[in-house]
């Protein structure tokens, strides 16, 4: 008869699996998703030292070279007042990046707030929460960003204009409620959540320690692709004028005004600052949907 | 089905008046109104009585629950009120503009149809080819691309290779068909590549599901040739989430024609809509919201019933 015992030599070591490195296997698993990082992070390291990139200080009106072609000198051209467009675009991307991110941070966190509130307490605050998003839902991005420009004005704090990135957060916010209110809602049913009730935690601790870390993916892949749109929106707002404002380098700012004026002449001050605007989206998207894929491959579409 | 419609008809109500509530709000968080910009707009020196004066005629100078119920009794009964900067009715100033704003979105529509259907497809069918990875990257840039920039490269490349701008004034299309289209079209194309890659995205990827299920093999285990398994099996039921996707992004062709309307200088709904909230005109920008929520709220439902249409497995109301 065999021996069925269970029985290990004591001589055997045991080797623990090694762990894969996170980043090497979402560089493998992604690597689209890597390369749209890497453009990430030199956006940022633009975004953060742009004294250290840019040639030219953005806001130098130079009048010898006024709407110069691309150059070594310039390369990527001067607008109508000679300023160096290379050196705005690297300014730009700070504009654009503080913009995205405390939009997207601040928009996001009040929807998975909202949304895992919703899916908590269900009843009647889920119907009323509900309900509120619906009628944010009910208006197109742009317009409701809109409709809080012409409700809040101006107010600059430390260079950044404060209601232009509470305009832009606003739309984000009920769009990931949906998404965070569904994830949270599997959540809920979870027997572990059960335990922590009948344990008799807190309403806050059960949301904050139970909850919220487990539909942290949902709200990764919704943040990421919020700087996205955020970013856009950014960009068509200053277009319209009625976001950031002069003198102040910003990519939709660059595009508006007088470029128009100069579709003949210099093409150049129409089509870098529309390429930096359109590869950051491009990035922030392309890592979004990586991320997606990576940390929670029911989303693929 | 009818009652289905109806109910949901009477869903719509509650949502409207909650985004007229909002709205009317929300504009007058913050104090200060049209007659600032309307008087002190351009650095214009008005003294304090001729201010008062203004929002009083305009009717500013009443209590803000007064005029809220001014404002809602006179929705009650389709009436969006005066536009506090021409002075003419809201409904006047959307509807001359509506003609051009709808054209330009079903010339779109038009497009992204023709062009999304045979994109997503063929990405699909040739799954991880370069056929597939081409349309992926086109269709990524249709989402990351903004579309009023896009809007602004068509006009430097008519410029730079033909030497020609499209014409400025608006003709109608039942008078010249050539002059019209000679001029919308192009509006038409910049909010239209973004439409048409959310769809051919939607059709990859609802293809790709259904191709995958237990009929299709049937079809084809049967000897079906593999373009009618396509066409007649596979495409119907993967048309079925892009008409969603496309109603919804009807709906939101609003949002792209804000921006857009403003490079190619077209006098619409977007940039009515721009325009009311750089002068602060509330009453307009309150009917535009309503308005468009309305078209937004009316396409989501027909969206649902279309459904009911094309998918004999859905039935309303049972």
């Amino acid at each position: 008869m065999a021996n069925l015992s269970p029985t290990v030599p004591a001589s055997a070591q045991f080797v623990l699996p090694k762990r894969p490195n996170p980043i090497l296997h979402f560089v493998r698993a992604q690597p689209m998703g890597a390369v749209s990082f890497i453009i990430i992070i030199i956006m940022m390291f633009a975004g953060l030292f742009p004294q250290f990139v840019a040639p030219y200080n953005p806001l130098d009106i130079d009048f010898a070279s006024i709407l110069a072609a691309p150059s070594w000198d310039h390369w990527f051209g001067t607008d109508a007042y000679g300023r160096d467009i290379f050196s705005r675009i690297i300014y730009g991307s700070r504009t654009a990046l503080v913009i995205g991110f405390a939009s997207s941070a601040l928009g996001s966190s009040i929807g998975a707030v909202l949304g895992i509130a919703s899916a908590y307490f269900g009843g009647r605050i889920d119907n009323w929460i509900q309900r509120f998003m619906d009628i944010l839902l009910a208006f197109p991005i742009i317009v409701l960003a809109l409709v809080v420009v012409a409700a809040l004005r101006k107010t600059v704090i430390y260079g950044v204009d404060v209601n232009l990135i509470i305009a832009i957060a606003i739309p984000i916010v009920p769009r990931v409620a949906r998404v965070v209110r569904a994830a949270a809602l599997s959540v809920n049913v979870m027997p572990y959540i059960d335990a922590a009730r009948a344990a008799g935690y807190s309403d806050a601790r059960i949301i904050f320690r139970h909850m919220a870390p487990n539909v942290t993916a949902p709200f990764l892949i919704m943040f990421t692709a919020f700087i996205a749109q955020a970013i856009l929106l950014e960009a068509s707002l200053s277009f319209l004028g009625l976001g950031v404002t002069e003198p102040i380098a910003a990519w939709g700012l660059m595009l508006s005004g007088n470029a128009a004026d100069f579709y003949r002449e210099a093409p150049w001050m129409v089509i870098f600052p529309g390429v930096a605007i359109s590869l950051a989206v491009f990035a922030f998207n392309l890592f979004g949907d990586s991320l997606r894929d990576y940390l929670d491959p029911r989303f693929k579409t | 089905m009818l009652m289905y419609t109806l109910k949901r008809l009477l869903f719509t109500i509650p949502t409207l008046i909650g985004v007229a509530v909002l709205v009317f709000f929300m504009l007058r968080i913050v104090p200060g109104d049209i007659v600032e910009v309307k008087l002190r707009g351009d650095g214009g020196n008005v003294t304090q009585e001729v201010v008062e004066q203004e929002r009083k005629r305009l009717g500013l100078d009443r209590p803000l629950i007064v005029q809220f119920g001014d404002y809602m009794w006179g929705l009650a009964r389709g009436d969006l009120g005066i536009s506090m900067w021409t002075e003419r009715p809201v409904i006047e100033e959307i509807m001359i503009r509506l003609e051009l704003s709808l054209e330009v979105a079903i010339l779109a529509t038009i497009f992204a149809t023709m062009i999304s259907i045979p994109l997503g497809t063929a990405a699909a069918l040739f799954r991880n080819t370069w056929i597939d990875y081409v349309v992926r990257i086109v269709t990524i840039g249709g989402l990351s691309i903004p579309s009023f920039w896009f809007g602004m490269i068509i006009i430097v490349s008519l410029l730079t290779f033909f030497n020609w701008l499209p014409p400025i004034t608006f003709t109608p299309i039942y008078v010249d068909p050539v002059a019209n289209l000679s001029q919308l079209i192009w509006p038409a194309l910049a909010v239209g590549y973004r439409y048409c890659a959310v769809t051919a995205r939607m059709i990859r990827s609802s293809l790709l599901e259904v191709l995958a299920e237990d009929y299709i093999r049937t079809a084809r285990a049967k000897g079906v040739y593999e373009k009618l398994v396509v066409s007649r099996h596979a495409l119907r039921n993967a048309l079925l989430p892009a008409i969603t996707v496309m109603g919804l992004e009807f709906a939101f062709l609003i949002g792209g024609l804000v921006v857009t309307e403003q490079v190619f200088n077209l006098n619409g709904i977007g940039q009515l809509f721009v325009q009311s909230v750089s002068r602060n005109d509330f009453m307009l920008i309150q009917g535009m919201v309503i308005m468009i929520a309305a078209f937004y709220v009316l396409i989501n439902l027909a969206v649902d019933l279309l459904y009911a249409v094309f998918d004999p497995r859905i039935r309303y109301g049972n």
